[in-house]
């Protein structure tokens, strides 16, 4: 059943990948875009992780998608041909990259051991719920977590910044 | 780089300027008028209106027409308010043949047309307050004004184009039970319209939506020659019917309710004080409603000497009047109308620019226009 | 054969109803039973999300004084059946110049990610709760946000002003209105310790006390918030009639503005659901207990799940009643009331209530009254302590939030939308008096 569900949402995420890079239509790929990740989310419920999944659509699916769409509506994606085609070029560049991706992705395979899934009882369920995770992030990950707070926070107060600077 | 961005690209939005064409066909802008806005973001910057599309040509028809042939069409101006229409011409051609009208006559006009103003504000108001979004105050207006109308379907056939009077007076005289319908409903108009304002005076969204919208200084309100309720909401006491007191108005008692601040709160205020006025001048109409005739003596074709003159009237809308010059033969040379809630149109460019699109919607339901009456 | 009868083999919640212990079966488990209860649960949800659209217009009829739907059956009862056939026939209109394919898919959108979350509504007690994810309340607002995409997308494809605008305006409206959501239930969450919608209920059976007693402020701002992310009035800007036509879904007809409405409903009885569930005890209501040991099992669950369809009825009730009541809210206003009062009061009930919690834990876990007290694996309040908690939450949490709101509201002039504009209305008629360009 889970190898089922697996290859179901991998196959999802990866076509889904795909068309993003496919698509001509920015708005297309943007669509595509929260395929993969709500392919991806299902991929993390099978891991149990199920915070992670649902933080993950909140957060990307839910908000920054839209966000995306809404730029893309906005800039309502410029006719004249993509950089690439500019500069003919760079085209070449692309077969090297890809080689050492690829070489790259052997590589972690083979170097990554295959990890037990976690057995169905209920100590090992506990790993990506809502408790742990919290726990954990409010004990032994506290600096970093706050560190992110104080960056997004800054975040904040520059686009705000940078928003209001027509108007003096 | 710094090219590229300030570039201008052509897309919907992206434009600094966005041209949204409200109407003609469109819910809220209460019959045909079309208003081309200019908007940055939703702010509107500037603001046109466009009119005519319900012209009929009505002061040129009238000069082919008898001058008693002319009268229904004065139903179709304003046809929320066709009683009072047909007022202000009738009186204006009786002063043009100075015939003495029946005070009995003059008294039931002014109960018609003072129901007439009730009918006609109430529709206002539902409209209005549908236009900022409240469903059901529409659907309360309508029970009421329902009731004005069966009255005036009982005494003159009709329930829209109210085609009440003839020149001269009345066609004939009311029937038994008018009285007392008229009295029936004065009992219950005043609790409904402290209903309607218990649902709207103090709530949030309402004062949100109406206090500070669509300002208009009295002296600007003077300057755009505007009228009734609109005026008055500035705070100039001018009213037709107590600065030149027409018909019978002189009898009564009634006072002219004003505004502070003129924006759309206080003209709502104004409204619903009106209409608690229209139930008091009513009242005393009755009270004092003489026997007689309801007719003067008129000659069956009607001859005006040669002359102009022009009348005015307190229409619902405000100042509505006629111009009339006859060359003595039996249809009029010319006929010039002063409709009020064309001139009061001119006044929403004034308050809407600055607003958001939803506050423009707000504020041409303030101004409170029917197109027949705009386009004629 | 065998695989074939053992589709039909009930899993463990229908066996512990018969008390059989037949073999767990795969196919049955995962796909034949979980199959059965989607459909059950698609077939009753959308039955009454159509009977939703019935009330609204029969609750709007008496509230105007009139009769509503009454030619369709005995007081109009098949205006449903009608009013669907209706839109199932009529033709499917696509604007020429729209995006096709986005065009269509954004409906599906919409309506797919309101109807996923009733998976996880605990309808009632045992078997009446299909699926208990621990995650339940995250799952609800994860998926519900989602929904954002198919109206924006709707507003876009059209290719039409108004949908635009319209747009634009629900998805700013559902990501603002979604942070206040987020924020009041968290309060509630302090008292449930946990995330799964039926832990929630437990705790509140568990507790004695529906939550909405210790969160008053959370459940206010959950209420209104909620109306603001299902776009109902005052809230429905959106679909403004009378300023954007019809907003987003201007340009759609038939079956797929149907769509839209389903999901209106859907996402209506949704945050119902989810209100009752957080604030007012779920399906648990006193005398239950009596009732199962009493009445037995099967009519407690039955019981259990008329429970939690009245609490939600009432809601709806008052959001119908909202609706043909007020006015609507103009966009700025709409965007001052989230951003300024909402998410900042549903910060304050945060942190408030945290303390709260804190002082009223033992003395051995650094709190001072010990209202608190762990039972059974589980921190109940005691008597005293529900007393306190509803005290704190009416007496000094609204007052002092709202105080607290207030000063900083009056203080902050520079993020006031309202005289931002009038800053912007002066410059412009200053540059129109100085004959220069008037767009920045």
């Amino acid at each position: 059943m889970e190898k089922a569900l697996f290859i179901i949402f991998a196959v999802v995420s990866v076509a889904a990948a795909l068309n993003i890079l496919l698509q001509r239509n920015p708005l297309y790929s943007a669509l595509s875009l929260v395929g993969t990740l709500i392919a991806l989310s299902a991929l993390y419920v099978m891991l149990r992780a199920q915070f992670i999944a649902a933080i993950q659509i909140v957060v990307y699916a839910g908000a920054i998608m839209v966000l995306f769409v809404f730029v893309i509506m906005l800039l309502n994606a410029p006719k004249e041909a993509p950089y690439i085609e500019k500069h003919k070029a760079l085209r070449f560049l692309a077969i090297p990259f890809a080689g050492l991706l690829i070489a790259e992705a052997f590589y972690v395979i083979r170097l990554v051991k295959p990890i037990q899934m976690p057995a169905s009882d209920d100590s090992a369920q506990a790993v990506g719920t809502t408790l742990s995770v919290g726990t954990k992030l409010f004990t032994d990950y506290l600096l970093p977590f706050e560190v992110t707070s104080v960056l997004i926070l800054m975040a904040i107060v520059g686009a705000m910044v940078l928003a209001r600077r027509g108007e003096d | 780089m710094q090219e590229e961005i300030t570039k201008p690209r052509e897309t919907l939005l992206d434009a600094e300027e966005m041209a949204l064409n409200m109407g003609p066909q469109h819910p809220s802008t209460h019959g045909v008028l079309r208003v081309l806005l200019k908007l940055d973001g939703e702010t509107v910057i500037d603001l046109d209106c466009d009119i005519g599309f319900l012209h009929r040509g009505v002061e040129k028809i009238a000069e082919q027409d008898t001058y008693a042939m002319i009268t229904p069409y004065w139903d179709r101006l304003d046809y929320v308010a066709a009683v009072s229409g047909d007022l202000c011409y009738v009186e204006g051609v009786e002063k043009l043949l100075q015939v003495e009208v029946p005070r009995r006559a003059e008294y039931l006009r002014v109960i018609l047309t003072e129901l007439q103003r009730i009918a006609s504000h109430l529709l206002w108001l539902g409209t209005h307050a549908i236009d900022i979004g409240a469903v059901t105050v529409l659907l309360y207006c309508f029970r009421e004004r329902e009731e004005i109308l069966k009255i005036f379907e009982d005494f003159i056939g009709a329930r829209l184009t109210a085609h009440a009077f003839r020149i001269g007076g009345l066609w004939w005289d009311v029937y038994p039970e008018f009285e007392t319908r008229v009295r029936d409903f004065l009992k219950i108009i005043p609790d409904r319209i402290t209903e309607y304002e218990t649902l709207l005076n103090t709530n949030r969204i309402w004062l949100s939506r109406t206090v500070g919208i669509g300002v208009l200084p009295a002296e600007e309100a003077i300057n755009l020659s505007l009228t009734g309720p609109v005026l008055r909401g500035s705070g100039v006491n001018y009213d037709v019917r107590k600065a030149q007191p027409y018909s019978a108005y002189a009898d009564f008692d009634f006072e002219v309710p004003l505004g502070e601040n003129g924006d759309t709160y206080d003209r709502y205020l104004i409204r619903m004080e009106e209409m608690r006025q229209s139930v008091r001048i009513i009242e005393q109409a009755l009270d004092g409603l003489p026997e007689g005739p309801v007719m003067a003596k008129v000659p069956k074709v009607i001859k005006p000497p040669v002359g102009e003159i022009y009348h005015s009237i307190e229409a619902p809308k405000g100042e509505l009047g006629v111009y009339l010059v006859s060359d003595g033969t039996g249809k009029p040379y010319r006929m010039r109308i002063r409709p009020p809630a064309y001139i009061n149109l001119q006044s929403l460019k004034r308050m809407a620019i600055g607003h958001l699109v939803a506050d423009v919607v707000a504020i041409i339901g303030t101004i409170d226009i029917v197109l027949g009456e705009v386009d004629r | 054969m065998p695989e074939i009868l053992a589709l039909l083999i009930a899993p463990d919640w229908v066996r512990s109803l018969t008390g059989e212990r037949p073999p767990n079966v795969f196919w049955a488990e995962y796909i034949v039973w979980p199959l059965i209860q989607i459909v059950i649960v698609l077939f009753v949800v959308l039955t009454v999300v159509a009977y939703l659209v019935y009330f609204e217009r029969k609750i709007s009829a008496f509230i105007q004084a009139r009769l509503g739907p009454m030619r369709v059956g005995p007081w109009g009862i098949l205006q449903p059946a009608a009013d669907g056939l209706k839109l199932l026939l009529k033709e499917d209109i696509i604007p020429i110049k729209a995006d096709k394919l986005v065009f269509s898919i954004a409906p599906i959108i919409s309506v797919v990610s309101t109807l996923v979350v009733l998976a996880v509504i605990p309808w009632g007690a045992a078997w009446a709760t299909i699926a208990n994810v621990n995650i339940g309340l995250l799952f609800v607002l994860a998926v519900s946000s989602v929904s954002v995409l198919g109206l924006v997308l709707a507003g876009w494809s059209s290719n039409s002003k108004y949908s635009l605008l319209g747009a634009l305006r629900s998805s700013a409206q559902m990501v603002s209105y979604e942070v206040g959501m987020g924020l009041s239930i968290i309060g509630a969450l302090i008292f449930a310790r946990t995330l799964s919608l039926s832990g929630i209920v437990e705790a509140q059976r568990a507790d004695g006390l529906p939550y909405f007693l210790f969160q008053p402020l959370g459940f206010l701002i959950y209420l209104i918030s909620a109306l603001g992310e299902t776009n109902r009035a005052p809230f429905d800007l959106p679909e403004a009639e009378s300023e954007l036509v019809a907003g987003y879904h201007t340009e759609y007809s038939g079956f797929r503005w149907a769509l839209f409405f389903m999901a209106e409903y859907t996402a209506m009885l949704v945050t119902s659901a989810v209100a009752v569930t957080v604030f007012l005890g779920g399906w648990y209501f006193p005398g239950l207990d009596w009732i199962k040991s009493n009445w037995g099992p099967n009519i407690y669950v039955l019981l259990s799940v008329a429970a939690f369809a009245g609490k939600i009825a009432v809601l709806i009730y008052a959001y119908m009643w909202f609706r043909w009541t007020w006015p609507r809210y103009r966009y700025d206003q709409l965007m001052e009331l989230g951003w300024k009062w909402l998410i900042p009061a549903g910060l304050a009930n945060v942190v408030l209530t945290g303390v709260w919690y804190v002082l009223a834990l033992p003395e051995a876990q650094g709190g001072v009254f010990g209202f608190v007290k762990q039972t059974a694996g589980r921190y109940v309040p005691t008597g005293y302590g529900k007393i306190y908690f509803i005290l704190t939450g009416f007496i000094i949490t609204i007052p002092l939030s709202w105080a607290l709101l207030a000063t900083i509201n009056r203080r902050s002039r520079d993020f006031n939308l309202h005289d931002q504009r009038q800053l912007q209305i002066k410059l412009r008629s200053e540059r129109i008096k100085r004959n220069e360009p008037v767009a920045e």
